[in-house]
């Protein structure tokens, strides 16, 4: 598995997302209260750019008439035809065990852990004090 | 084997007796309710929905010189159950109680039929069942119909109609649909409409041709209804039995619903799963009338894009001429699969039946 460093940490600040590109692969790239999550930028139904979505919450109901809204903008709701994605686990919310964005491994590391093993930052500066988001493939 | 053989046994989940007059439900209405059908001339409440001369409201050899069809327990036990030997047939009175305005007078209406079937049919023929008419213009009126009849198992399931005064997955029909769960009884809702509306959601046609061919849009939008309104979330156990409706419409709806609720469902964040599932753990259809394809092979299709071999069930929907001679199960349909929709389906749909 490669690992990519695709952005300094601080360019993508909670409820923030960025499209990224890695050897052709469009992933996008956000945070959620500090942890970095990645799918890929392609809605499984028609191909659509998931980055043009908007960020919703979770709707979800006990009974008929009833609506527990939970977890405000952790949901992608994809711009062409309203197709949900839980942006924690790349599931779709109408059939979450069929229908699922790819999702990518992300974490962040220290511009030190980068330069010590040799990450691929092909674009990137790495600075020794700073922390960066770094994809896996 | 002879197709009579062949559905011996079964249980036929859609006739229709005819009430004969308003003179034979007289008996069954209180002084007051007699007096008010006599002071006001209340002479029938034959709908337009099976015009009598209409040959699609009974069979030629189903109908009689004078009168109505499968108006007494004798010629439906000779016409329906021996020709078939069925061995139980469900009764579903088609009778106008559902358009009147007044629900004082559709509440008596509705008890005097289903006191006319119990003393003219349930208590002449032992192979009869059949669904409670209710007054659907009150739900707690119909309530108390349900309440009151229940008690007798011959009624196994409540009948309404696809046009209502409403879209019946409306909460302020809830009540009803508590009480069917409550008694094991599923909701049979049948062609026809209560008239509060035209047939087309666009209005009137022109042609019966045209009114006939709207009960499955007016399907659809039923089983739109009770899915997105959440009554099968709210009563998991009820069944709501599709009669006359035919069934090839059924796929491609339930496809277009589920496309839509993928991107729609935080708005009814109740249905918690594909409408298609839904509507196969909770819907059942009546076999005729047949609007199946002609040959086995795309029979075979389309049961394969209902995903389910239990959702059909067995009726012959006497008197009303859908097919000649005893030729009610289609073409097509596999020796198996006619066995479990004439009895194993109906028994798991109709609890009352067990």
């Amino acid at each position: 598995m490669s690992k990519y460093v695709v952005a300094a940490a601080n360019e993508i600040l909670p409820g923030q997302r960025k499209l990224v590109n890695v050897r052709g692969r469009p992933i996008l790239i956000f945070n959620l209260d500090g942890d970095y999550f990645g799918i890929l930028d392609r809605c499984p139904h028609q191909g659509a750019s998931l980055c043009k979505g908007q960020l919703v919450g979770l709707v979800e109901s006990d009974r008929p008439g009833q609506y527990n809204f939970t977890r405000n903008n952790e949901i992608i709701r994809c711009a062409w035809h309203g197709w949900e994605f839980d942006i924690r686990t790349g599931k779709s919310r109408c059939e979450p065990e069929k229908i699922k964005a790819t999702q990518y491994n992300i974490n962040t590391k220290t511009g030190s852990e980068i330069i010590e093993e040799a990450y691929e930052a092909e674009t990137f500066d790495v600075a020794v004090e700073d922390n960066y988001v770094v994809v896996h493939l | 084997m002879s197709p009579s053989i062949m559905t011996k046994g079964a249980i036929d989940c859609d006739i229709h007796p005819s009430v004969p007059n308003i003179e034979a439900l007289l008996p069954y209405f209180n002084d007051h309710w007699r007096d008010t059908i006599s002071q006001r001339g209340v002479h029938d409440l034959q709908t337009i929905a099976y015009p009598k001369n209409a040959p699609l409201t009974a069979r030629p050899d189903w109908r009689p010189k004078l009168g109505m069809p499968a108006a007494d327990a004798n010629t439906i036990s000779t016409q329906a159950l021996d020709t078939f030997q069925t061995s139980i047939a469900i009764c579903n009175c088609l009778y106008g109680v559902q358009l009147l305005m007044s629900e004082d007078l559709a509440a008596a209406f509705a008890s005097a039929v289903n006191d006319w079937m119990i003393a003219e049919l349930l208590n002449k023929d032992p192979r009869l069942r059949a669904s409670i008419v209710i007054p659907t213009q009150n739900s707690e009126m119909a309530v108390a119909e349900i309440e009151r009849v229940a008690s007798d198992p011959r009624f196994v399931s409540i009948l309404m109609l696809v046009m209502d005064e409403k879209p019946l997955g409306r909460r302020s029909y809830w009540p009803i649909y508590a009480a069917a769960q409550r008694h094991n009884m599923p909701i049979c809702v049948h062609a026809g409409s209560a008239y509060k509306h035209p047939v087309t959601s666009v209005g009137w046609p022109s042609y019966y041709a045209e009114d006939y061919a709207s009960q499955a849009p007016a399907f659809h939008n039923m089983v739109s209804s009770f899915i997105c309104e959440g009554v099968f979330s709210e009563y998991p156990d009820l069944k709501v039995v599709l009669a006359e409706s035919g069934f090839s419409w059924l796929p491609a709806h339930l496809w277009r619903l589920t496309k839509f609720w993928r991107g729609l469902r935080a708005e009814i964040p109740w249905v918690d799963r594909t409408p298609t599932e839904i509507a196969r753990d909770h819907i059942r259809l009546t076999l005729q009338p047949v609007d199946a394809p002609p040959t086995s092979e795309q029979l075979e299709r389309l049961m394969d894009h209902m995903g389910s071999d239990e959702m059909i069930i067995f009726s012959t929907d006497y008197p009303h001429w859908q097919f000649d001679g005893v030729d009610v199960i289609p073409d097509g349909i596999s020796k198996e699969l006619a066995t479990k929709i004439m009895v194993e389906n109906p028994k798991n749909t109709y609890p009352r039946l067990q």
